[in-house]
Protein backbone atom coordinates (compact mmCIF):
# COMPACT_ATOMS: atom_id res chain seq x y z
CA UNK A 1 0.00 0.00 0.00
CA UNK A 2 2.99 2.65 0.79
CA UNK A 3 4.30 1.42 -2.21
CA UNK A 4 1.59 2.24 -4.51
CA UNK A 5 0.85 5.80 -3.16
CA UNK A 6 4.55 6.36 -3.37
CA UNK A 7 3.84 5.66 -7.22
CA UNK A 8 0.74 7.97 -7.04
CA UNK A 9 3.13 10.79 -5.27
CA UNK A 10 6.20 9.91 -7.89
CA UNK A 11 4.55 10.07 -10.47
CA UNK A 12 1.90 12.66 -10.20
CA UNK A 13 5.08 15.10 -9.31
CA UNK A 14 6.44 14.32 -12.49
CA UNK A 15 3.35 14.84 -14.47
CA UNK A 16 2.78 18.21 -12.66
CA UNK A 17 6.08 19.39 -13.77
CA UNK A 18 5.14 18.30 -17.18
CA UNK A 19 1.77 19.77 -17.49
CA UNK A 20 -0.56 21.40 -14.97
CA UNK A 21 -3.36 20.74 -17.32
CA UNK A 22 -3.09 17.33 -18.05
CA UNK A 23 -2.08 16.08 -13.94
CA UNK A 24 -5.82 17.74 -13.70
CA UNK A 25 -7.60 15.76 -16.42
CA UNK A 26 -5.79 12.78 -15.11
CA UNK A 27 -7.16 13.16 -11.64
CA UNK A 28 -11.00 14.29 -13.33
CA UNK A 29 -10.70 11.00 -15.22
CA UNK A 30 -10.13 9.40 -12.07
CA UNK A 31 -13.06 10.55 -10.17
CA UNK A 32 -15.25 9.88 -13.34
CA UNK A 33 -14.11 5.91 -13.36
CA UNK A 34 -14.60 5.87 -9.82
CA UNK A 35 -18.14 7.35 -9.74
CA UNK A 36 -18.87 4.83 -12.63
CA UNK A 37 -18.09 1.76 -10.56
CA UNK A 38 -19.28 3.36 -7.25
CA UNK A 39 -22.35 0.82 -6.44
CA UNK A 40 -20.10 -2.41 -7.77
CA UNK A 41 -17.97 -1.17 -4.63
CA UNK A 42 -20.86 -0.39 -2.93
CA UNK A 43 -21.94 -3.88 -3.05
CA UNK A 44 -18.61 -5.32 -2.55
CA UNK A 45 -18.36 -3.46 0.72
CA UNK A 46 -22.32 -5.64 2.01
CA UNK A 47 -21.01 -8.85 0.78
CA UNK A 48 -17.80 -8.62 1.97
CA UNK A 49 -19.23 -7.61 5.72
CA UNK A 50 -22.09 -10.23 5.08
CA UNK A 51 -19.42 -13.36 4.21
CA UNK A 52 -16.98 -11.70 7.25
CA UNK A 53 -19.81 -12.18 9.72
CA UNK A 54 -21.24 -15.32 8.22
CA UNK A 55 -17.91 -16.53 8.41
CA UNK A 56 -15.63 -15.24 10.47
CA UNK A 57 -11.76 -16.40 10.66
CA UNK A 58 -11.93 -18.12 14.04
CA UNK A 59 -15.44 -20.44 12.06
CA UNK A 60 -13.25 -20.71 9.57
CA UNK A 61 -10.21 -22.07 11.76
CA UNK A 62 -12.78 -24.81 13.28
CA UNK A 63 -13.82 -25.53 10.23
CA UNK A 64 -10.14 -26.21 9.08
CA UNK A 65 -8.49 -27.62 11.94
CA UNK A 66 -10.92 -31.22 12.23
CA UNK A 67 -11.37 -32.74 8.88
CA UNK A 68 -7.51 -33.65 7.55
CA UNK A 69 -6.28 -33.52 4.26
CA UNK A 70 -9.20 -34.59 1.47
CA UNK A 71 -11.81 -33.26 3.05
CA UNK A 72 -9.82 -30.42 4.44
CA UNK A 73 -8.58 -28.83 1.14
CA UNK A 74 -12.20 -29.34 -0.36
CA UNK A 75 -13.72 -27.55 2.08
CA UNK A 76 -10.60 -24.95 2.26
CA UNK A 77 -11.05 -24.37 -1.44
CA UNK A 78 -14.78 -23.68 -1.02
CA UNK A 79 -14.26 -21.23 2.01
CA UNK A 80 -11.40 -19.47 0.33
CA UNK A 81 -13.85 -18.91 -2.94
CA UNK A 82 -16.84 -17.51 -1.25
CA UNK A 83 -15.09 -15.46 1.44
CA UNK A 84 -12.77 -11.74 1.02
CA UNK A 85 -10.11 -11.81 3.78
CA UNK A 86 -7.95 -9.24 3.58
CA UNK A 87 -4.26 -10.80 3.73
CA UNK A 88 -3.32 -8.95 7.25
CA UNK A 89 -5.83 -11.25 8.57
CA UNK A 90 -5.82 -14.45 6.05
CA UNK A 91 -1.68 -15.20 6.36
CA UNK A 92 -1.46 -14.61 10.25
CA UNK A 93 -5.09 -17.46 10.61
CA UNK A 94 -2.77 -20.13 8.47
CA UNK A 95 0.05 -19.55 10.24
CA UNK A 96 -1.30 -20.21 13.59
CA UNK A 97 -3.74 -23.25 11.61
CA UNK A 98 -0.07 -24.27 10.68
CA UNK A 99 0.91 -24.31 14.11
CA UNK A 100 -1.46 -26.47 14.84
CA UNK A 101 -0.76 -28.95 12.67
CA UNK A 102 -3.34 -28.18 9.60
CA UNK A 103 -1.23 -29.65 6.07
CA UNK A 104 -0.25 -27.61 4.12
CA UNK A 105 -2.08 -28.77 1.03
CA UNK A 106 -5.47 -27.47 2.83
CA UNK A 107 -3.58 -24.15 3.84
CA UNK A 108 -2.31 -23.70 -0.13
CA UNK A 109 -5.90 -24.31 -1.14
CA UNK A 110 -7.22 -21.69 1.21
CA UNK A 111 -4.84 -19.28 0.53
CA UNK A 112 -4.93 -19.96 -3.42
CA UNK A 113 -8.44 -19.69 -3.79
CA UNK A 114 -8.72 -16.67 -1.49
CA UNK A 115 -6.86 -14.90 -3.48
CA UNK A 116 -7.26 -16.10 -7.23
CA UNK A 117 -11.28 -16.92 -7.20
CA UNK A 118 -13.48 -13.72 -5.87
CA UNK A 119 -17.18 -14.70 -5.64
CA UNK A 120 -17.95 -11.78 -4.48
CA UNK A 121 -16.19 -9.98 -6.89
CA UNK A 122 -18.36 -11.49 -9.69
CA UNK A 123 -20.67 -9.20 -10.05
CA UNK A 124 -17.98 -6.32 -10.73
CA UNK A 125 -15.81 -8.69 -12.79
CA UNK A 126 -19.35 -9.36 -15.18
CA UNK A 127 -19.78 -6.08 -15.02
CA UNK A 128 -16.23 -4.51 -16.46
CA UNK A 129 -15.22 -8.01 -18.48
CA UNK A 130 -18.59 -9.43 -19.38
CA UNK A 131 -20.36 -12.43 -17.31
CA UNK A 132 -18.74 -15.38 -19.76
CA UNK A 133 -15.38 -13.54 -19.09
CA UNK A 134 -15.60 -13.57 -15.33
CA UNK A 135 -17.36 -17.21 -14.79
CA UNK A 136 -14.98 -18.49 -17.13
CA UNK A 137 -11.90 -17.17 -15.66
CA UNK A 138 -13.07 -17.42 -11.96
CA UNK A 139 -13.89 -21.57 -12.82
CA UNK A 140 -9.97 -21.91 -14.25
CA UNK A 141 -8.55 -20.08 -11.51
CA UNK A 142 -10.55 -22.24 -9.18
CA UNK A 143 -9.17 -25.14 -10.98
CA UNK A 144 -5.74 -23.97 -10.88
CA UNK A 145 -5.98 -23.15 -7.26
CA UNK A 146 -6.59 -27.22 -6.66
CA UNK A 147 -3.57 -28.24 -8.99
CA UNK A 148 -1.21 -25.59 -6.80
CA UNK A 149 -2.51 -27.39 -3.82
CA UNK A 150 -1.60 -31.24 -4.76
CA UNK A 151 1.74 -29.91 -5.85
CA UNK A 152 2.10 -27.99 -2.48
CA UNK A 153 1.37 -31.27 -1.21
CA UNK A 154 3.83 -32.88 -3.24
CA UNK A 155 6.59 -30.69 -2.27
CA UNK A 156 6.23 -31.07 1.16
CA UNK A 157 5.48 -34.72 2.06
CA UNK A 158 2.20 -34.85 2.60
CA UNK A 159 1.22 -36.67 -0.68
CA UNK A 160 3.11 -39.58 -1.91
CA UNK B 1 -35.72 -2.09 -15.09
CA UNK B 2 -34.93 -2.99 -11.84
CA UNK B 3 -31.47 -2.38 -10.40
CA UNK B 4 -30.89 -5.30 -8.35
CA UNK B 5 -27.65 -3.82 -7.06
CA UNK B 6 -29.59 -0.89 -5.71
CA UNK B 7 -32.04 -3.35 -3.74
CA UNK B 8 -29.99 -5.19 -2.21
CA UNK B 9 -27.56 -2.54 -1.30
CA UNK B 10 -30.84 -0.62 0.59
CA UNK B 11 -32.06 -3.77 2.01
CA UNK B 12 -29.08 -4.01 3.67
CA UNK B 13 -28.47 -1.05 4.67
CA UNK B 14 -32.27 -1.29 6.30
CA UNK B 15 -30.93 -4.70 8.13
CA UNK B 16 -28.33 -2.66 9.36
CA UNK B 17 -30.11 0.48 11.08
CA UNK B 18 -32.51 -1.74 12.76
CA UNK B 19 -29.53 -3.75 13.79
CA UNK B 20 -28.77 -1.07 15.84
CA UNK B 21 -31.71 0.69 16.54
CA UNK B 22 -32.79 -2.84 18.76
CA UNK B 23 -28.89 -3.83 19.40
CA UNK B 24 -29.28 -6.94 17.50
CA UNK B 25 -25.46 -8.53 17.90
CA UNK B 26 -24.99 -10.10 14.28
CA UNK B 27 -26.57 -7.16 12.40
CA UNK B 28 -23.79 -4.75 14.82
CA UNK B 29 -20.91 -7.00 13.93
CA UNK B 30 -21.12 -7.05 10.47
CA UNK B 31 -21.34 -3.26 11.01
CA UNK B 32 -18.14 -3.53 12.35
CA UNK B 33 -16.42 -5.52 9.29
CA UNK B 34 -18.46 -3.01 7.23
CA UNK B 35 -16.19 -0.01 8.94
CA UNK B 36 -12.97 -2.35 8.78
CA UNK B 37 -13.19 -3.74 4.83
CA UNK B 38 -14.47 0.40 4.27
CA UNK B 39 -11.22 1.37 5.54
CA UNK B 40 -8.85 -0.66 3.58
CA UNK B 41 -10.69 0.29 0.40
CA UNK B 42 -10.50 3.84 1.24
CA UNK B 43 -6.97 3.65 1.38
CA UNK B 44 -5.91 1.78 -1.58
CA UNK B 45 -8.69 3.13 -4.43
CA UNK B 46 -7.70 6.62 -4.77
CA UNK B 47 -4.30 5.46 -5.52
CA UNK B 48 -5.43 3.17 -7.87
CA UNK B 49 -7.70 4.91 -9.60
CA UNK B 50 -5.41 8.07 -9.34
CA UNK B 51 -3.13 6.00 -11.87
CA UNK B 52 -5.21 5.17 -13.96
CA UNK B 53 -6.07 8.61 -14.71
CA UNK B 54 -2.38 9.45 -15.14
CA UNK B 55 -2.98 6.21 -17.77
CA UNK B 56 -5.71 7.56 -19.31
CA UNK B 57 -4.03 10.70 -19.90
CA UNK B 58 -0.46 10.68 -20.51
CA UNK B 59 0.06 7.25 -22.44
CA UNK B 60 -1.17 6.84 -25.98
CA UNK B 61 -3.10 3.89 -27.55
CA UNK B 62 -0.16 2.77 -29.69
CA UNK B 63 2.01 2.70 -26.83
CA UNK B 64 0.00 -0.26 -24.17
CA UNK B 65 -0.74 -1.91 -27.87
CA UNK B 66 2.77 -2.48 -28.69
CA UNK B 67 3.38 -3.29 -25.21
CA UNK B 68 1.17 -5.35 -23.79
CA UNK B 69 -0.99 -5.71 -27.44
CA UNK B 70 -1.53 -8.49 -29.52
CA UNK B 71 1.87 -8.61 -31.26
CA UNK B 72 3.73 -8.08 -27.78
CA UNK B 73 4.25 -11.57 -27.52
CA UNK B 74 6.22 -13.50 -24.09
CA UNK B 75 6.85 -9.52 -22.84
CA UNK B 76 4.01 -8.59 -22.64
CA UNK B 77 3.13 -11.03 -20.29
CA UNK B 78 5.80 -10.50 -18.42
CA UNK B 79 5.73 -6.36 -18.59
CA UNK B 80 2.02 -7.84 -16.94
CA UNK B 81 3.52 -9.16 -14.32
CA UNK B 82 5.73 -6.05 -13.51
CA UNK B 83 2.80 -3.52 -13.33
CA UNK B 84 0.58 -6.27 -11.04
CA UNK B 85 3.61 -6.24 -8.82
CA UNK B 86 3.05 -3.18 -6.49
CA UNK B 87 -0.74 -3.36 -6.13
CA UNK B 88 -1.86 -3.99 -2.74
CA UNK B 89 -5.42 -5.43 -2.05
CA UNK B 90 -6.91 -7.64 -4.17
CA UNK B 91 -8.98 -8.15 -7.84
CA UNK B 92 -11.26 -5.39 -6.89
CA UNK B 93 -8.38 -2.84 -7.03
CA UNK B 94 -6.52 -5.06 -10.21
CA UNK B 95 -10.11 -5.51 -12.20
CA UNK B 96 -10.49 -1.88 -12.83
CA UNK B 97 -7.28 -1.51 -14.07
CA UNK B 98 -7.30 -4.60 -15.70
CA UNK B 99 -10.31 -2.78 -17.98
CA UNK B 100 -8.63 0.42 -17.86
CA UNK B 101 -5.19 -1.71 -19.81
CA UNK B 102 -8.26 -3.49 -21.81
CA UNK B 103 -9.76 -0.10 -23.11
CA UNK B 104 -6.12 1.00 -24.17
CA UNK B 105 -5.36 -1.77 -26.14
CA UNK B 106 -3.62 -4.63 -24.24
CA UNK B 107 -4.81 -7.69 -25.53
CA UNK B 108 -6.83 -10.19 -23.18
CA UNK B 109 -4.46 -12.86 -23.19
CA UNK B 110 -2.30 -10.11 -21.30
CA UNK B 111 -5.03 -8.68 -19.09
CA UNK B 112 -5.82 -11.64 -18.03
CA UNK B 113 -2.37 -12.65 -17.31
CA UNK B 114 -2.37 -9.29 -15.29
CA UNK B 115 -5.05 -10.37 -13.18
CA UNK B 116 -3.55 -13.76 -12.55
CA UNK B 117 -0.40 -12.08 -11.34
CA UNK B 118 -1.94 -9.40 -9.40
CA UNK B 119 -3.27 -12.22 -7.21
CA UNK B 120 0.32 -14.15 -6.93
CA UNK B 121 3.03 -11.79 -6.93
CA UNK B 122 2.15 -8.29 -5.14
CA UNK B 123 5.27 -7.78 -3.39
CA UNK B 124 3.94 -6.76 0.11
CA UNK B 125 1.65 -9.51 0.39
CA UNK B 126 4.51 -12.09 -0.90
CA UNK B 127 6.70 -11.02 2.19
CA UNK B 128 4.01 -11.14 4.39
CA UNK B 129 3.06 -14.35 3.13
CA UNK B 130 6.77 -15.92 3.32
CA UNK B 131 7.36 -14.94 7.14
CA UNK B 132 3.68 -16.74 8.05
CA UNK B 133 4.24 -19.78 5.80
CA UNK B 134 8.02 -19.89 5.18
CA UNK B 135 10.01 -18.80 2.04
CA UNK B 136 9.44 -22.45 0.78
CA UNK B 137 5.79 -22.61 0.52
CA UNK B 138 5.82 -18.80 -1.02
CA UNK B 139 8.12 -19.81 -3.80
CA UNK B 140 6.85 -23.64 -4.17
CA UNK B 141 3.42 -21.43 -4.76
CA UNK B 142 4.66 -19.33 -7.41
CA UNK B 143 6.97 -21.71 -8.90
CA UNK B 144 3.80 -24.07 -10.17
CA UNK B 145 1.13 -20.26 -10.07
CA UNK B 146 2.96 -18.21 -12.82
CA UNK B 147 3.46 -20.99 -15.46
CA UNK B 148 0.06 -22.29 -15.52
CA UNK B 149 -1.49 -18.61 -15.02
CA UNK B 150 0.50 -17.21 -18.62
CA UNK B 151 -0.57 -20.69 -20.02
CA UNK B 152 -4.32 -20.47 -18.90
CA UNK B 153 -4.36 -16.57 -20.30
CA UNK B 154 -3.85 -18.29 -23.80
CA UNK B 155 -6.54 -21.26 -23.81
CA UNK B 156 -9.09 -18.49 -21.58
CA UNK B 157 -8.79 -15.83 -24.10
CA UNK B 158 -9.50 -18.35 -26.97
CA UNK B 159 -12.91 -19.29 -24.73
CA UNK B 160 -14.29 -16.46 -23.79
CA UNK B 161 -13.76 -14.86 -27.73
CA UNK B 162 -13.43 -11.26 -28.77
CA UNK B 163 -16.23 -9.85 -28.04
CA UNK B 164 -15.35 -8.62 -24.35
CA UNK B 165 -16.43 -5.84 -22.19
Amino acid sequence: MKLLWALVVLLYAASLAKSREKTIRAAKSAGRRFAKLLSDFALLLVLVSVALTVLPPERIKALLKGPGMLLGSVLAAFVGSITFIPGFISYPLAGILKKAGVPYTVLAAFLTTLMMVGFLTLPMESELFGKRFAVLRNAAYFVMAIVVSIFIGFVFGELP
Amino acid sequence: MIRWKWVAIGAYVAVLVLSFAFGFGPGMTMGKNLLGFAEEMGKILPAAFLLIGLLDEWVPRAKVEELLGRESGLKGHLLAFVIAAPFAGGLYVSLPVAAALYEKGASLEVVLTFLGASTLVRIPMMIFEASFMGIGFTLARLAVSVPLVIGSSFVLARLIGPDTG
